[in-house]
């Protein structure tokens, strides 16, 4: 749900930049519907998919979740068509279908042979303005998203330390809140919630279709014109910024839960592309996560897995698309016999290491590498492509930035990793979290807390 | 309406679509290479698979998975450091794994000749001189531990060890592939040199290349990777699969919010001559997603489960065949009446004429969809290759699915299902 989708694994290379890669064209309706079309022919077969500016991160306190439930909801039925005929034409027609709930996004999609594409563009923009929300259904699938959730996080300990962690991380952004909601707001939605919610944000002017594949960008517009034009705009009021206030000091947290696994979780709160004031800044956070885990030979590996067999596991990773600041987290799980606490003090002297000297040619060189190579294995995937210029254009980015991500990173240099490492990667910034497992067969009721020693 | 008919015509493009040519020969070895050529891309997807996957663990349960696991770490003059950097410095991807049936290495390269030489150097090391010392051994071995206990945290995870259990009994395919804590903490290094001598044989090796290289450069590419293999052999064949001889119910008690339930029995085999009427069969029963009849009962009609569905997994021998969801604990009971009542009706009646046709729809309309990039491609072909299925197996497939019939669908799930034989596994709190 949760997507990085430019994330550490990037490269460059000059002798590539000059295969001609298909360019995005863009067209937008009359009702302020934005469609970009990419053309790709290695297969008959198109991706389109349907972005709304709206995710977790628009919910107010009370209704966490509703943009996710939403999503589901979309799928039960419009005036035209009852529930479940969506799924069954779509299927009918060879096609694969989902739908998927971000922070900052909620996007629909279908693939399908290219000339299905009507098929597609009909039942989409139907349901863009004319969901029909029953209390029934909503009933029934309520009852769904509350499984999803127990699957999700609820039985899943690393999942729920999470969850805890970036409720305790943010003060007041939105982010503290999980995408999938709290139990009690999702047990709270009524219909009038669902339809204010609908209301509010599904509209032409606030959405954005990309279609990706065997297609000709004009045919695209003007199938988009059939289908979409006659759908009226709505007046979108502008989100309040809800900007995070400044952290003041390191703020630690313990999550005891049933698991056989102790685990650290560390978050930096630093900008995203679209708030840092410098872009050169985002960029460089990009390849400092790069330098600790962008692969087998990263810092992360070879010190902390290999090098000092401190960790059985160990992740880094940035939000760079991120609509509002978020956080540069850390994770890893100890290895048998060391502790959280040894491995949080490994992980921040690596944090250290950042910031008193200069990374050096190799490592620069290895992820503008991998990031070039990326760039060739993304056009594998009419999905991923897609993917990239729906979340780029709804985060507020512009799609643009696709095509400028492998220029940016390879403009960055070792004094910009050291800088912001300088800058954003501080004691006082910081979030922890360990995991305290707790026994799994025994009722953690019957053991005092005060027999778990360790983590 | 004429505007959306000539919208149509400028939409498709006009070419007809083959399925992918698939090349096919042997090394002077005798490792069997399976190429297609793709354009578009200055890439590679390269694979060498081998039978070597977890059936051939013997009683050393999860000595496949952990030799595959230390091949990158260390081979040649290399450490894991170098094998890394060699590959991240131009931009490739390295994988090496298991499965119940075979072990892999894949790598995805770019073409320019330089950084695809580095990185297939690399490869081709790996493959044929890895290292296995005592260090690297030692500290993979305590990852697998780590991995091990914490699928002990996971209902999910303890119910598909229990499910593969009762399924197979004394049979290669009942352990769990990554082993248990007790075989594993056994181990010592000569016992994955000891597997790696006799599975990772020239005989016993398939090599999969898909991407833009030449014929000639897919040749050399082959041959290259495979030369310094002894030629050995390839092991006997798995043991029959022996049916459970009753039907069994296994709580397991868990403290989540949720029950997996898992229900199930050895299902089929990669050439079995039914696999398209249960392919297709269960694609209806809950194979296709949001409109699958279990998807249907259970969660549209009822609200009881996020997922719900069932799978044939066809392996060398009869893979399972698997019908699960989770529910909250207390609705448990409904649940697998619910998906029991589903499957059963489903046995005894087959499909509709309705459900076929629009099963055929999907799955034919859908075709392109299977193989539309080089990694889908390239499993598929690896499949072929491994699975020794004809090479016009993409070519004939949309046929095959027109074959199926409601009779062809019933007759063959009353083959292979029988109800009295089921084994439920359940993951979660009791009564509660």
């Amino acid at each position: 749900m949760k997507n990085r989708i430019l994330g550490t694994l990037l490269i460059f290379l000059p002798v590539f930049s000059s295969q001609a890669e298909t360019k995005v064209s863009e067209h937008r309706l009359n009702n302020g519907l934005k469609v970009l079309v990419k053309e790709d022919h290695r297969s008959p077969i198109v991706v389109s998919q349907v972005w709304y500016k709206v995710g977790s991160s628009y919910e107010p306190g009370g209704v966490t979740g509703i943009s996710h439930m939403l999503e589901h909801m979309m799928f039960k039925g419009t005036d035209k068509h009852p529930a479940g005929e969506f799924s069954r034409i779509i299927a009918e027609n060879g096609g694969d279908e989902n739908a998927f709930t971000g922070q900052d996004y909620t996007a629909y999609f279908q693939t399908m042979a290219a000339s299905k594409l009507p098929v597609s563009f009909e039942l989409e923009a139907d349901r863009m303005r004319h969901l029909h929300l029953l209390a029934d259904e909503l009933k029934k699938e309520l009852e769904v998203v509350t499984e999803e959730r127990r699957m999700r996080t609820d039985d899943n300990p690393q999942a729920k330390m999470s969850e805890h962690f970036s409720a305790m991380a943010y003060s007041n952004s939105p982010y503290k809140h999980p995408i999938i909601g709290w139990p009690a707001d999702i047990a709270s939605y009524k219909v009038e919630d669902l339809q204010a919610w609908y209301q509010r944000w599904y509209a032409p002017n606030n959405a954005t279709l990309v279609v990706v594949g065997d297609v000709k960008p004009q045919a695209v517009f003007d199938l988009a014109e059939h289908y979409f034009a006659d759908l009226k705009p709505s007046e979108i009021k502008p989100l309040k910024p809800q900007t995070e206030i400044e952290q003041l000091g390191i703020r630690k947290m313990t999550v005891k839960v049933p698991a056989k696994l102790p685990s650290v979780v560390m978050g930096y709160k630093v900008p995203s592309l679209k708030t840092a004031t410098l872009e050169s800044e985002a960029y460089a956070l990009e390849v400092l996560a790069g330098v600790l885990d962008g692969g087998n030979s990263a810092r992360l590996s070879k010190e902390l897995v290999r090098g000092k067999q401190i960790a059985v596991s160990a992740a880094a990773g940035y939000s760079l698309t991120s609509r509002l600041s978020s956080l540069f987290e850390l994770e890893a799980t100890p290895a048998e016999g060391k502790t959280v606490w040894e491995l949080e003090s490994a992980l921040k002297n690596e944090i250290i290491k950042l910031q008193r000297e200069l990374i050096n040619k190799e490592e620069l060189q290895r992820i503008k590498a991998q990031v070039l190579a990326s760039a060739v294995y993304e056009r594998d995937s009419d999905f991923y492509q897609a993917m990239q210029l729906g979340m780029l254009e709804t985060v507020g980015l512009g799609w643009q930035k696709a095509d400028e991500y492998v220029s940016k990173i390879n403009n960055v240099t070792a004094e910009q990793v050291r800088d912001v490492a300088r800058k954003y990667l501080l004691e006082d910034r910081l979030n922890v979290a360990y995991l305290d497992p707790q026994p799994i067969n025994e009722h953690p009721i019957n053991k005092p807390a005060a027999n778990k020693k360790g983590l | 309406m004429p505007i959306f008919l000539c919208l149509l015509l400028l939409l498709c493009s006009p070419t007809l679509w083959a399925a992918a040519k698939i090349d096919h020969w042997q090394t002077p070895h005798g490792s069997r290479v399976y190429y297609v050529h793709t354009e578009g891309l200055p890439m590679v997807d390269i694979q060498v698979a081998f039978d070597a996957g977890s059936a051939r663990d013997g009683q050393q349960f999860g000595v496949a998975s952990l030799t595959a696991g230390l091949l990158d770490t260390g081979a040649g003059k290399w450490n894991a450091d170098d094998i890394a950097q060699r590959f991240e410095s131009v931009g490739a991807v390295f994988g090496a794994g298991s499965t119940i049936d075979s072990a892999s290495m894949s790598l995805r390269t770019l073409t320019d000749k330089p950084l695809f030489d580095k990185a297939l150097e690399t490869m081709q090391v790996i493959l044929t001189r890895p290292n296995f010392n005592e260090t690297d051994f030692q500290r993979e071995k305590n990852r697998t531990l780590a991995g091990l206990k914490q699928q002990q945290e996971s209902p999910a995870d303890i119910a598909s060890i229990a499910f593969y259990h009762a399924l197979y009994g004394e049979h290669p395919y009942a352990h769990p592939d990554s082993g248990t804590l007790e075989t594993v903490s056994t181990f010592t290094a000569a016992d994955v040199q000891g597997f790696y001598q006799k599975y990772y044989v020239a005989a016993n090796a398939i090599i999969v290349i898909v991407g833009d290289l030449s014929k000639q450069q897919a040749e050399q590419t082959a041959e290259k990777l495979v030369i310094g293999l002894p030629v050995g052999q390839k092991p006997a064949p798995l043991p029959d699969v022996v049916m459970p001889v009753k039907g069994m119910a296994q709580p397991i008690e868990f403290p989540s919010t949720q029950t997996h339930v898992l229900v199930g029995l050895p299902g089929t085999y990669r050439k079995d001559a039914d696999y398209f009427n249960l392919y297709v069969g269960n694609h209806i029963l809950g194979g296709s997603g949001l409109v699958s009849k279990l998807f249907e009962e259970v969660r549209e009609k009822r609200g009881l489960a996020y997922s719900a569905s069932s799978a044939f997994i066809p392996l060398l021998k009869p893979g399972p065949f698997l019908v699960s969801l989770q529910t909250r604990n207390d609705q448990t009971e409904q649940a697998v009446q619910v998906l029991n009542k589903t499957l059963a009706d489903f046995i005894v009646q087959g499909p509709s004429e309705a459900e076929l046709k629009a099963a055929k729809q999907n799955i034919i309309g859908g075709f392109a969809m299977r193989f539309d990039t080089n990694k889908k491609l390239t499993s598929y072909v690896s499949m072929i290759g491994f699975y020794d299925l004809p090479l016009d197996y993409l070519d004939t497939f949309q046929q095959k699915i027109e074959q199926v019939s409601v009779a062809s669908i019933t007759e063959a799930f009353k083959r292979r299902v029988n109800p009295a034989l089921l084994q439920t596994i359940t993951v979660g709190k009791r009564g509660k």
